[in-house]
């Protein structure tokens, strides 16, 4: 009953969903349309997360009944992967996104005072078409309340390499990003056909940006996090099509959120504004379409199907194509906007759109180029880590560059000289350059100006704050001041890890020690252990940097259902890094063991978790301004 | 000039979607290929999955006789689908021989008993040995041997209504 119940709910969001964009179609409603789609939009919206959570105790009951449920799941697995198993298949995981996206139209509903009502209208009416064409998607070619009959008598299992708490979360935390921008998007479309793009715009879209932005940063920061410490490679990014699925996304995002505050403040950049909100959704949807369809081979491993991947191109072309093309009929009708001069705030966050932009396209080239040049030419080719850092690395540290005086410049116009400001910076950027040319004379140059740049951005990124009181600041700039922070943060980890990070393999008998870095490692014992559905062969490391001693104990371990043969890695961290243990193959007497000594690594997370950080306190504070304003604008008509 | 400037990126997604479609209509293809094929099957004793049946040795297989070799588990889904696609190839007179991968004698009994009996001799391969010595991943899969003991065919996953004809043929040039 229940997979009848969310299925019947499915279907009823939709007709819903189907009304909804009806209403702002007919143009003799469209004065009056926002005030029905409201309801309906809210309707959507909570029955699309019933059926959601119908999903859920399907799962967790492991009703294997279900064809998905039997696809995907397993008795003997532990409830909480039972339960993210709901997500971890592609079914799911688009049913969640729907929801996402039916809950947002919801939210924009409900909460969206300060909108024009024609405005609204037509933003609800572009987010029932995106939603419409998702839920033809879930009811036509992916049922996830599909039965199986006759019903096996046990699941198949979950992806082991997904049986990963950090893992349960990602996609979800992801999805909120990609479809938060969903929001913006309708809005860019509502805007472009009411004529109206202006601050008012700006405003009402900069809570959605700034959200999904947090989400996607949590995201790509887990993402990164767990291929790190489960796929047992020691790397943190590997430039993959589905981790460059999740960073395209983002990239937009960024620009949007800086040229979303040009707008809301000068009234500037109004097209561009409106072409970033489309491309930034546009890339969610790429992203969709690249992870789900598997047209492009990656080391993440999901389900291919090009039937579905036809349905979701399909859906790309009308929205994006459908959009862009509103985008081009209407840009010239939207106008500049107010004008600036080039060494001004605005100025400099052009600037930054213009890196974003160029790195996004770089991005996206390099993702999409060998299947261009195969499908050309038939020929095969890879397109890997080295062309992604050479030329992804520069633009970055021009950004980094850009991100010292940013945020000291004036609106409109600056004037003034910086040299007070920018002094700490100059000093503490020489001085690590000076330190790096004399301790460490053979790293890379991109490493070396990565360092530099990073320590000269952490007293840049705290300038806004200086000389002004710190509680009288509005929590935006503690908000910039902070993200800011954790973008220097971040990439003193990255070039501390490839400039200082030391490797050893060895071939190594139980009762040996091995030196790496700092660390002296002592291979005690090799025991096989056995877990809820998997067995494994796992060693005993102890380990100690100075004085005090750890126990390591990495894994291969086996699971039976799929039968997959994954390394469990095992890392010591410390205040100074992260010492990093996998466990390979047995050859004869010795075991191969791969260990890692790297710097400040966890400054990476570190800084990523600080951005996101950056953007939450940045979003409380705009919300508790609007509200000011809000009510400050009520007093003022009384 | 401007106005053209606004079409840039309808053109790029008509480049981004053209390149799409071209992969989906054709899908690279994704089947790993045994390297063991054209050479003599891995030698392997194996035992009886089944207590009183035959067990499983590479030694049995150049007895002039082309056969299946076929990976299974009971625990394996997928295995029940073909189940009946192995009992129709039996029915047309093709040898089958079979490997449990990680099971257990009592499981395998019970899953015959459910889902069809065409094999000879079922060997047990407790720990993945012979299935990664064969350069297999996954169940089911399954081997064309020829009367030698040569590796002739390698089918990865399910063998459905459509692969018999292929397998005859394959059965069929192995002799």
């Amino acid at each position: 009953m229940i997979a009848e119940a969310g299925l019947a709910a499915l279907y009823l969001a939709a007709a819903l969903a189907l009304m909804q964009l009806a209403v702002s179609l007919v143009p003799a409603l469209a004065p009056q349309a926002a005030q029905v789609a409201r309801p309906l939009a809210l309707a959507q919206g909570l029955l699309t997360a019933a059926a959601f959570a119908c999903l859920i105790v399907l799962f967790v009951r492991t009703d294997l009944s279900v064809a998905l449920v039997a696809a995907n799941s397993h008795s003997a697995k532990p409830l909480l992967y039972r339960f993210a198993g709901t997500w971890g298949n592609h079914e799911g995981s688009m049913l969640l996104w729907v929801t996402v996206l039916a809950l947002s139209g919801a939210l924009l509903a409900v909460a969206s005072r300060g909108i024009p009502e024609r405005m609204l209208g037509a933003t609800l009416g572009a987010q029932a078409a995106l939603a419409l064409g998702f839920y033809a998607f879930l009811l036509l070619a992916s049922n996830p309340f599909a039965r199986l009959d006759p019903a096996p008598v046990e699941g198949q299992g979950l992806n082991p390499l997904l049986q990963d708490p950090g893992l349960a979360f990602h996609p979800p935390t992801l999805y909120l990003g990609y479809v938060g921008l969903s929001v913006a998007f309708s809005l860019a479309v509502g805007a472009l056909i009411t004529r109206d793009v202006g601050p008012v715009l700006a405003r009402a879209m900069r809570p959605w940006v700034l959200g999904s932005w947090v989400f996607l940063t949590v995201g790509i920061a887990a993402g990164s996090y767990w291929a790190y410490y489960e796929l047992g490679w020691g790397g943190w990014w590997f430039w993959d099509p589905v981790e460059n699925a999740s960073l395209m996304p983002w990239l937009a995002a960024t620009a949007l959120l800086h040229s979303v505050s040009v707008l809301a403040a000068r009234g500037g950049l109004r097209t561009w504004t409106m072409m970033l909100a489309v491309v930034a959704f546009s890339m969610s949807m790429v992203g969709t379409f690249l992870v789900r369809s598997g047209i492009l081979t990656s080391v993440h491993a999901f389900a291919v199907d090009p039937t579905r991947g036809g349905f979701i191109l399909a859906l790309l072309l009308i929205y994006v194509g459908g959009a862009l093309a509103l985008f081009a009929w209407r840009a010239p009708a939207v106008g500049e906007g107010a004008r600036f001069a080039l060494v001004s705030r605005e100025g400099a966050l052009v600037l930054n759109n213009l890196l974003l932009s160029v790195i996004l396209a770089v991005v996206f080239l390099g993702t999409l180029y060998p299947l261009m040049v195969e499908a050309a030419t038939g020929e095969k080719l890879s397109v890997g880590p080295p062309y992604f850092d050479a030329v992804v690395g520069p633009l970055a540290l021009l950004l980094m560059l850009l991100l010292v005086v940013g945020p000291l410049l004036r609106w409109r116009r600056h004037e003034a000289p910086l040299t007070k400001w920018v002094a700490p910076s100059l000093l503490a950027g020489v001085a690590t350059l000076a330190a790096t040319i004399i301790l460490a004379p053979d790293i890379s140059l991109l490493s070396r100006l990565g360092l530099v740049l990073g320590v000269a951005l952490v007293p840049a990124s705290l300038m806004p704050l200086a000389g002004r009181s710190l509680r009288r600041t509005p929590l935006a700039t503690w908000g910039m001041a902070i993200a800011h922070l954790g973008v220097a943060v971040s990439v003193i980890g990255m070039a501390s890890d490839s400039a200082f990070s030391r490797e050893r393999l060895a071939a190594a008998r139980p009762g040996e020690q091995l030196a790496v870095g700092p660390w002296l490692v002592a291979f005690n014992s090799v025991t096989p252990v056995a877990g809820p559905n998997w067995t494994a062969i796992e060693a005993e490391l102890a380990v100690t940097q100075g004085g005090s001693e750890r126990v390591l104990k990495p894994q291969a371990r086996t699971f039976t259902s799929p039968v997959t043969e994954t390394s469990e890695v095992a890392i010591a961290t410390a205040w100074n890094g992260q010492l990093y243990t996998v466990l390979g193959r047995q050859s004869g007497q010795r075991w191969q063991l791969r260990l890692w000594w790297k710097p400040f690594v966890t400054l990476i997370w570190l800084g990523a978790g600080l951005i996101a950080l950056g953007g939450l306190v940045s979003l409380i504070g705009r919300g508790w301004t609007n509200r000011r304003t809000r009510r400050r604008l009520a007093e003022a008509e009384l | 000039m401007k106005r053209a400037l606004l079409l840039v990126p309808l053109a790029i997604l008509a480049l981004f979607v053209a390149a799409a479609l071209w992969r989906l209509s054709s899908p690279p293809d994704p089947t790993i290929r045994s390297r063991l094929a054209g050479q003599p099957l891995p030698a392997f004793s194996l035992p009886a999955a089944v207590p009183g049946r035959p067990a499983l040795d590479s030694a049995a297989f150049a007895d002039g006789q082309p056969r299946l070799l076929n990976l299974f588990a009971s625990w394996c889904v997928p295995c029940i689908a073909e189940a009946p696609m192995l009992l129709e190839l039996e029915r047309r007179g093709v040898t089958i021989e079979a490997i449990a991968v990680r099971d257990r004698p009592e499981d395998v009994a019970r899953f015959l008993q459910r889902h069809g009996d065409p094999f000879r001799r079922i060997g047990l391969d407790t720990a993945s040995k012979v299935q990664l010595s064969l350069g297999s991943a996954g169940v089911p899969e399954s081997f064309v041997i020829d009367g030698r003991g040569i590796i002739r065919y390698q089918h990865v996953g399910v063998i459905t209504a459509k692969d018999l004809p292929v397998l005859m043929a394959e059965l069929e040039k192995a002799r």
